[in-house]
Protein backbone atom coordinates (compact mmCIF):
# COMPACT_ATOMS: atom_id res chain seq x y z
CA UNK A 1 0.00 0.00 0.00
CA UNK A 2 1.44 3.32 -0.78
CA UNK A 3 1.29 6.00 2.18
CA UNK A 4 1.01 10.09 1.56
CA UNK A 5 3.72 12.06 3.32
CA UNK A 6 4.74 15.64 3.44
CA UNK A 7 7.98 15.99 3.24
CA UNK A 8 9.30 19.72 3.37
CA UNK A 9 5.82 20.89 1.89
CA UNK A 10 6.55 18.82 -1.05
CA UNK A 11 4.01 15.46 -0.96
CA UNK A 12 5.51 11.96 -1.42
CA UNK A 13 4.46 8.43 -1.62
CA UNK A 14 6.34 6.11 0.03
CA UNK A 15 5.71 2.41 0.22
CA UNK A 16 3.91 1.10 3.68
CA UNK A 17 7.24 -0.42 5.91
CA UNK A 18 9.72 1.74 4.23
CA UNK A 19 12.19 3.21 5.84
CA UNK A 20 12.06 7.35 5.87
CA UNK A 21 15.30 7.89 4.68
CA UNK A 22 15.37 5.59 1.63
CA UNK A 23 11.68 7.04 1.23
CA UNK A 24 13.28 11.14 1.20
CA UNK A 25 16.13 9.83 -1.08
CA UNK A 26 14.06 7.47 -3.61
CA UNK A 27 12.15 10.99 -4.17
CA UNK A 28 15.24 13.00 -4.53
CA UNK A 29 15.60 14.64 -0.86
CA UNK A 30 18.85 14.55 0.30
CA UNK A 31 19.86 13.82 3.72
CA UNK A 32 23.66 13.44 4.61
CA UNK A 33 23.82 9.71 5.51
CA UNK A 34 26.71 7.23 5.99
CA UNK A 35 25.92 3.97 7.51
CA UNK A 36 22.56 3.63 5.82
CA UNK A 37 22.48 1.08 3.17
CA UNK A 38 19.03 0.48 1.04
CA UNK A 39 16.96 -2.52 2.64
CA UNK A 40 19.20 -3.27 5.73
CA UNK A 41 17.01 -4.97 8.18
CA UNK A 42 18.00 -3.05 10.96
CA UNK A 43 19.55 -0.39 10.59
CA UNK A 44 22.68 0.91 13.04
CA UNK A 45 21.94 4.76 13.33
CA UNK A 46 25.92 5.14 14.19
CA UNK A 47 26.59 7.85 11.95
CA UNK A 48 23.60 10.00 13.45
CA UNK A 49 23.83 12.30 9.98
CA UNK A 50 20.81 11.92 9.17
CA UNK A 51 18.47 13.65 11.54
CA UNK A 52 14.86 14.88 10.59
CA UNK A 53 11.69 16.30 12.63
CA UNK A 54 8.85 15.05 12.59
CA UNK A 55 5.31 16.80 13.45
CA UNK A 56 4.24 15.37 16.82
CA UNK A 57 7.17 14.63 18.16
CA UNK A 58 9.76 16.14 20.32
CA UNK A 59 12.86 16.00 19.40
CA UNK A 60 14.72 15.46 15.99
CA UNK A 61 14.79 11.93 15.50
CA UNK A 62 17.70 9.72 12.64
CA UNK A 63 15.37 9.29 9.84
CA UNK A 64 17.14 6.50 8.91
CA UNK A 65 15.37 4.10 12.18
CA UNK A 66 11.81 5.77 11.65
CA UNK A 67 9.24 3.36 9.11
CA UNK A 68 7.23 5.78 6.84
CA UNK A 69 3.26 6.21 8.26
CA UNK A 70 0.07 8.05 6.45
CA UNK A 71 -0.05 11.77 7.00
CA UNK A 72 3.17 11.86 8.04
CA UNK A 73 5.03 15.71 8.31
CA UNK A 74 8.52 15.51 7.87
CA UNK A 75 11.25 19.09 8.36
CA UNK A 76 14.49 17.99 6.69
CA UNK A 77 16.16 21.69 7.68
CA UNK A 78 15.36 23.21 10.44
CA UNK A 79 18.09 24.92 12.90
CA UNK A 80 18.21 21.86 14.99
CA UNK A 81 18.48 19.44 12.52
CA UNK A 82 21.40 21.33 11.12
CA UNK A 83 22.79 21.97 14.16
CA UNK A 84 23.04 18.14 15.21
CA UNK A 85 24.16 17.31 12.09
CA UNK A 86 27.19 19.52 12.02
CA UNK A 87 28.32 18.45 15.34
CA UNK A 88 27.76 14.91 14.43
CA UNK A 89 30.03 15.45 11.56
CA UNK A 90 32.89 17.23 13.23
CA UNK A 91 32.75 14.70 15.64
CA UNK A 92 33.40 12.16 12.53
CA UNK A 93 36.09 14.32 11.21
CA UNK A 94 38.13 14.64 14.62
CA UNK A 95 39.46 10.99 13.92
CA UNK A 96 39.77 11.55 10.40
CA UNK A 97 42.99 12.18 8.32
CA UNK A 98 42.08 14.75 5.87
CA UNK A 99 44.34 15.04 3.01
CA UNK A 100 41.92 15.14 0.14
CA UNK A 101 45.08 16.13 -3.05
CA UNK A 102 46.35 12.34 -2.60
CA UNK A 103 43.06 10.58 -1.35
CA UNK A 104 41.70 7.77 -3.70
CA UNK A 105 38.11 8.97 -2.41
CA UNK A 106 38.83 12.49 -3.48
CA UNK A 107 35.89 13.96 -5.32
CA UNK A 108 33.94 10.85 -4.93
CA UNK A 109 34.04 11.39 -0.95
CA UNK A 110 30.69 11.26 1.19
CA UNK A 111 32.32 13.61 3.49
CA UNK A 112 33.07 16.26 1.09
CA UNK A 113 29.28 15.35 -0.14
CA UNK A 114 27.94 16.29 3.35
CA UNK A 115 30.48 19.05 4.45
CA UNK A 116 29.38 21.14 1.14
CA UNK A 117 25.57 20.28 1.70
CA UNK A 118 25.94 21.43 5.31
CA UNK A 119 28.05 23.85 4.41
CA UNK A 120 31.00 23.62 6.45
CA UNK A 121 34.72 23.21 6.11
CA UNK A 122 36.50 19.45 6.30
CA UNK A 123 38.38 20.86 9.20
CA UNK A 124 36.97 19.53 12.69
CA UNK A 125 35.69 21.97 15.12
CA UNK A 126 37.22 19.56 17.82
CA UNK A 127 40.23 18.69 19.13
CA UNK A 128 41.72 16.02 16.39
CA UNK A 129 41.86 12.82 17.94
CA UNK A 130 44.13 10.78 15.99
CA UNK A 131 47.03 9.29 17.37
CA UNK A 132 50.10 10.67 18.61
CA UNK A 133 52.35 9.27 15.89
CA UNK A 134 49.85 10.59 12.97
CA UNK A 135 50.46 14.00 14.33
CA UNK A 136 53.85 13.70 14.91
CA UNK A 137 54.83 12.65 11.62
CA UNK A 138 52.12 13.87 9.33
CA UNK A 139 51.44 10.42 8.02
CA UNK A 140 48.40 8.32 8.62
CA UNK A 141 48.33 4.65 9.62
CA UNK A 142 47.84 1.98 7.08
CA UNK A 143 46.97 -2.13 8.33
CA UNK A 144 48.85 -3.94 5.63
CA UNK A 145 48.06 -7.25 7.25
CA UNK A 146 45.74 -8.58 4.20
CA UNK A 147 47.33 -10.11 1.49
CA UNK A 148 45.44 -7.92 -1.03
CA UNK A 149 43.40 -4.77 0.90
CA UNK A 150 45.04 -1.94 2.72
CA UNK A 151 43.07 -0.60 5.30
CA UNK A 152 43.24 2.97 6.35
CA UNK A 153 42.18 3.26 10.26
CA UNK A 154 42.02 7.40 10.33
CA UNK A 155 40.12 7.67 7.31
CA UNK A 156 37.80 5.23 8.16
CA UNK A 157 34.49 6.21 9.61
CA UNK A 158 33.23 3.29 10.86
CA UNK A 159 29.97 3.15 9.30
CA UNK A 160 30.29 -0.66 9.24
CA UNK A 161 29.04 -0.61 5.44
CA UNK A 162 31.65 -2.62 4.31
CA UNK A 163 30.64 -5.64 7.47
CA UNK A 164 27.18 -4.77 6.04
CA UNK A 165 27.70 -5.98 2.27
CA UNK A 166 30.33 -8.85 2.52
CA UNK A 167 27.71 -10.95 5.37
CA UNK A 168 24.97 -10.17 2.77
CA UNK A 169 27.04 -11.27 -0.56
CA UNK A 170 28.65 -14.24 1.76
CA UNK A 171 26.43 -15.22 4.22
CA UNK A 172 29.57 -14.25 6.64
CA UNK A 173 31.30 -11.14 7.07
CA UNK A 174 34.81 -11.95 6.54
CA UNK A 175 36.03 -8.65 8.74
CA UNK A 176 34.72 -6.76 11.43
CA UNK A 177 34.75 -4.11 13.98
CA UNK A 178 37.41 -4.41 16.93
CA UNK A 179 38.65 -2.86 19.39
CA UNK A 180 36.64 -0.22 20.99
CA UNK A 181 36.08 3.48 22.15
CA UNK A 182 38.13 5.89 20.24
CA UNK A 183 40.39 2.75 19.30
CA UNK A 184 37.83 0.81 17.23
CA UNK A 185 38.58 -0.07 13.99
CA UNK A 186 37.58 -2.46 10.79
CA UNK A 187 39.93 -5.45 10.99
CA UNK A 188 40.27 -8.79 8.88
CA UNK A 189 41.89 -10.98 11.10
CA UNK A 190 42.05 -14.76 10.40
CA UNK A 191 41.40 -13.87 6.95
CA UNK A 192 44.50 -13.47 5.59
CA UNK A 193 44.61 -16.84 4.03
CA UNK A 194 44.85 -16.23 0.51
CA UNK A 195 43.24 -19.71 -0.50
CA UNK A 196 39.89 -18.85 1.43
CA UNK A 197 39.51 -16.00 0.07
CA UNK A 198 37.33 -13.80 -2.34
CA UNK A 199 39.86 -12.08 -3.14
CA UNK A 200 39.80 -9.76 -5.77
CA UNK A 201 36.87 -11.51 -7.51
CA UNK A 202 34.64 -10.29 -4.79
CA UNK A 203 35.54 -6.15 -4.00
CA UNK A 204 32.35 -5.46 -2.46
CA UNK A 205 33.48 -3.60 0.64
CA UNK A 206 36.12 -1.67 -1.30
CA UNK A 207 33.08 -0.69 -3.82
CA UNK A 208 31.06 0.59 -1.11
CA UNK A 209 33.54 2.47 1.50
CA UNK A 210 32.15 6.07 1.14
CA UNK A 211 35.62 7.23 1.95
CA UNK A 212 38.17 4.51 0.14
CA UNK A 213 39.39 3.44 3.70
CA UNK A 214 39.95 -0.12 2.35
CA UNK A 215 41.84 -0.42 -1.16
CA UNK A 216 43.49 -2.68 -3.33
CA UNK A 217 46.58 -3.52 -2.59
CA UNK A 218 47.68 -3.64 -6.30
CA UNK A 219 46.37 -0.18 -7.02
CA UNK A 220 48.02 2.15 -3.78
CA UNK B 1 66.63 -30.14 22.70
CA UNK B 2 65.53 -27.09 24.22
CA UNK B 3 63.42 -26.25 21.73
CA UNK B 4 62.77 -29.58 20.84
CA UNK B 5 61.28 -29.54 24.42
CA UNK B 6 59.25 -25.87 24.02
CA UNK B 7 57.44 -27.03 21.17
CA UNK B 8 56.41 -30.51 22.61
CA UNK B 9 55.23 -28.46 25.99
CA UNK B 10 53.88 -25.96 22.93
CA UNK B 11 51.95 -28.66 22.03
CA UNK B 12 50.61 -29.69 24.88
CA UNK B 13 48.88 -26.56 26.34
CA UNK B 14 47.33 -26.81 22.71
CA UNK B 15 45.87 -30.11 23.08
CA UNK B 16 45.06 -29.24 26.49
CA UNK B 17 43.03 -26.01 25.25
CA UNK B 18 41.32 -28.15 22.08
CA UNK B 19 40.08 -30.54 24.30
CA UNK B 20 38.98 -28.22 27.01
CA UNK B 21 37.56 -25.87 24.40
CA UNK B 22 35.18 -29.04 22.87
CA UNK B 23 33.75 -29.59 26.24
CA UNK B 24 32.04 -26.43 25.94
CA UNK B 25 28.65 -26.49 24.58
CA UNK B 26 28.29 -25.16 20.76
CA UNK B 27 26.83 -22.10 21.56
CA UNK B 28 27.50 -18.45 21.23
CA UNK B 29 26.51 -17.07 24.27
CA UNK B 30 29.54 -19.60 25.29
CA UNK B 31 32.24 -17.13 23.31
CA UNK B 32 33.45 -15.04 26.04
CA UNK B 33 33.53 -17.94 29.05
CA UNK B 34 35.78 -20.14 26.42
CA UNK B 35 38.03 -16.86 26.07
CA UNK B 36 38.76 -16.41 29.63
CA UNK B 37 39.44 -20.33 30.45
CA UNK B 38 42.20 -20.27 27.67
CA UNK B 39 43.61 -17.24 28.93
CA UNK B 40 43.28 -17.94 32.60
CA UNK B 41 45.61 -21.08 31.38
CA UNK B 42 47.45 -19.18 28.90
CA UNK B 43 48.21 -15.73 29.74
CA UNK B 44 47.10 -14.80 26.90
CA UNK B 45 44.70 -15.29 23.76
CA UNK B 46 47.05 -17.00 21.04
CA UNK B 47 45.83 -17.21 17.25
CA UNK B 48 45.94 -20.67 16.99
CA UNK B 49 43.27 -21.17 20.11
CA UNK B 50 41.33 -18.19 18.46
CA UNK B 51 41.04 -20.93 15.57
CA UNK B 52 40.25 -23.39 17.76
CA UNK B 53 37.16 -21.45 19.04
CA UNK B 54 35.94 -20.34 15.86
CA UNK B 55 35.82 -23.70 14.72
CA UNK B 56 33.99 -25.14 17.48
CA UNK B 57 31.81 -22.52 17.92
CA UNK B 58 31.20 -22.42 14.05
CA UNK B 59 31.86 -18.73 13.55
CA UNK B 60 33.86 -16.40 11.62
CA UNK B 61 37.80 -15.70 12.87
CA UNK B 62 37.53 -12.10 12.86
CA UNK B 63 34.02 -12.14 15.06
CA UNK B 64 35.76 -13.90 17.72
CA UNK B 65 38.93 -11.31 17.33
CA UNK B 66 36.19 -8.42 17.42
CA UNK B 67 34.33 -9.60 20.43
CA UNK B 68 37.83 -10.55 22.49
CA UNK B 69 39.36 -7.30 21.35
CA UNK B 70 36.42 -5.31 22.75
CA UNK B 71 37.34 -6.52 26.00
CA UNK B 72 40.83 -4.76 27.94
CA UNK B 73 40.87 -8.31 30.07
CA UNK B 74 41.73 -9.98 26.94
CA UNK B 75 45.77 -10.41 25.76
CA UNK B 76 46.91 -11.22 22.41
CA UNK B 77 50.91 -11.22 23.52
CA UNK B 78 52.46 -13.64 26.22
CA UNK B 79 53.21 -11.59 28.98
CA UNK B 80 57.01 -10.71 29.51
CA UNK B 81 59.11 -12.14 32.19
CA UNK B 82 58.67 -8.38 33.55
CA UNK B 83 55.09 -7.35 33.10
CA UNK B 84 55.17 -2.97 33.26
CA UNK B 85 51.67 -2.35 34.38
CA UNK B 86 51.34 1.85 33.93
CA UNK B 87 48.55 3.26 35.90
CA UNK B 88 45.60 4.88 33.79
CA UNK B 89 43.85 5.62 36.92
CA UNK B 90 42.23 9.06 37.16
CA UNK B 91 45.09 10.64 39.64
CA UNK B 92 47.82 9.09 37.37
CA UNK B 93 46.20 10.40 34.67
CA UNK B 94 46.41 13.48 35.97
CA UNK B 95 50.00 13.80 36.91
CA UNK B 96 50.32 12.77 32.97
CA UNK B 97 50.58 8.77 33.16
CA UNK B 98 50.52 8.84 29.80
CA UNK B 99 54.06 10.29 29.19
CA UNK B 100 55.12 7.65 31.82
CA UNK B 101 53.34 5.04 29.56
CA UNK B 102 55.09 6.88 25.95
CA UNK B 103 58.41 6.37 27.67
CA UNK B 104 58.11 2.62 28.46
CA UNK B 105 57.02 2.23 24.98
CA UNK B 106 60.06 4.01 23.28
CA UNK B 107 62.46 2.37 25.53
CA UNK B 108 61.49 -1.36 24.99
CA UNK B 109 60.26 0.08 20.97
CA UNK B 110 56.79 -1.73 21.90
CA UNK B 111 53.18 -0.41 21.80
CA UNK B 112 51.23 -1.01 24.93
CA UNK B 113 49.70 -4.64 24.59
CA UNK B 114 52.88 -6.10 23.13
CA UNK B 115 55.74 -7.90 24.58
CA UNK B 116 59.78 -7.41 23.55
CA UNK B 117 60.59 -10.56 20.93
CA UNK B 118 62.63 -11.03 24.04
CA UNK B 119 60.13 -12.09 25.85
CA UNK B 120 61.58 -10.31 28.84
CA UNK B 121 59.08 -7.10 29.06
CA UNK B 122 55.71 -6.62 28.03
CA UNK B 123 53.60 -3.32 28.85
CA UNK B 124 50.23 -2.74 29.60
CA UNK B 125 47.64 -0.07 30.97
CA UNK B 126 45.84 -0.64 34.12
CA UNK B 127 43.52 1.38 36.08
CA UNK B 128 44.15 2.79 39.59
CA UNK B 129 46.42 0.37 41.63
CA UNK B 130 45.11 1.67 44.76
CA UNK B 131 48.50 4.00 45.61
CA UNK B 132 47.07 7.51 44.14
CA UNK B 133 49.13 9.45 46.29
CA UNK B 134 52.29 7.68 44.79
CA UNK B 135 51.13 9.20 41.33
CA UNK B 136 52.10 8.12 38.73
CA UNK B 137 52.36 4.75 39.05
CA UNK B 138 54.03 2.02 37.53
CA UNK B 139 54.33 -1.75 38.32
CA UNK B 140 57.08 -3.89 37.35
CA UNK B 141 56.44 -7.67 37.71
CA UNK B 142 55.09 -7.26 41.47
CA UNK B 143 56.81 -4.28 42.52
CA UNK B 144 55.45 -0.24 42.19
CA UNK B 145 57.53 2.23 41.60
CA UNK B 146 55.12 5.61 42.89
CA UNK B 147 56.10 9.01 41.83
CA UNK B 148 57.61 7.91 38.23
CA UNK B 149 59.41 10.44 36.40
CA UNK B 150 60.14 9.68 32.47
CA UNK B 151 63.66 10.08 33.51
CA UNK B 152 63.22 6.83 35.76
CA UNK B 153 62.38 4.34 32.95
CA UNK B 154 65.54 4.03 31.34
CA UNK B 155 67.32 3.31 35.10
CA UNK B 156 64.73 0.64 35.95
CA UNK B 157 64.62 -1.02 32.84
CA UNK B 158 68.77 -1.01 33.29
CA UNK B 159 69.01 -2.38 36.88
CA UNK B 160 66.24 -5.72 35.87
CA UNK B 161 68.99 -6.14 32.30
CA UNK B 162 71.98 -6.00 34.86
CA UNK B 163 70.22 -8.16 37.63
CA UNK B 164 69.32 -10.82 34.32
CA UNK B 165 72.90 -10.76 33.09
CA UNK B 166 74.30 -11.40 36.80
CA UNK B 167 72.39 -14.12 37.49
CA UNK B 168 72.88 -15.69 34.37
CA UNK B 169 76.84 -15.32 34.88
CA UNK B 170 76.13 -16.83 38.31
CA UNK B 171 74.64 -19.83 37.03
CA UNK B 172 77.21 -20.28 34.68
CA UNK B 173 80.15 -20.27 37.39
CA UNK B 174 78.06 -22.78 39.31
CA UNK B 175 77.92 -24.93 36.30
CA UNK B 176 81.62 -24.94 35.78
S1 LIG C 1 38.13 10.56 2.73
FE1 LIG C 1 37.28 12.37 1.73
S2 LIG C 1 37.56 14.03 3.20
FE2 LIG C 1 38.89 12.36 3.83
S3 LIG C 1 40.86 12.82 2.88
FE3 LIG C 1 39.75 11.45 1.49
S4 LIG C 1 38.71 12.84 0.07
FE4 LIG C 1 39.33 14.08 1.83
S1 LIG D 1 36.25 0.75 6.01
FE1 LIG D 1 34.89 2.13 4.88
S2 LIG D 1 32.94 1.02 4.76
FE2 LIG D 1 34.14 0.03 6.37
S3 LIG D 1 33.53 1.04 8.27
FE3 LIG D 1 35.34 2.13 7.52
S4 LIG D 1 34.50 3.82 6.31
FE4 LIG D 1 32.83 2.35 6.56
S1 LIG E 1 22.21 7.03 8.28
FE1 LIG E 1 20.94 7.28 9.98
S2 LIG E 1 22.30 7.34 11.63
FE2 LIG E 1 23.62 6.91 9.93
S1 LIG F 1 45.05 6.34 39.82
FE1 LIG F 1 46.98 5.39 39.69
S2 LIG F 1 47.13 4.51 41.64
FE2 LIG F 1 45.15 5.36 41.73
Amino acid sequence: MMLNILIDDKKIEAEEGKNLLQACLDNGIYIPNLCHVKDMAHPQASCRLCFVEIEGEKKPVPSCSVTVREGMRVKTDTPSVRRLQRSAFHLLLSRHFIECKVCPANRKCELQKIAKFLKVGLKSNYPLLLPKAVLETGKQETDESHPIFNYYPNRCVLCGLCIHVCRTTHGIALLTFAKRGIDTVISFYGEEDVSRLPGDKCLACVNICPVSAITLKSLS
Amino acid sequence: MAHEEILSEQEAIEKDIRSRVAAFEKARGNLIPILQMIQEKQAYLPPEAINTVAAHLEIPVCEVYGVATFYNQFRFHPPGRHPVKVCMGTACHVKAGDVILENFERKLEIREGQTTPDREFSIERVACVGCCALAPVALIGDTVHGHMAPSKVEGLLLRIRIEKEKAEREKVRGER
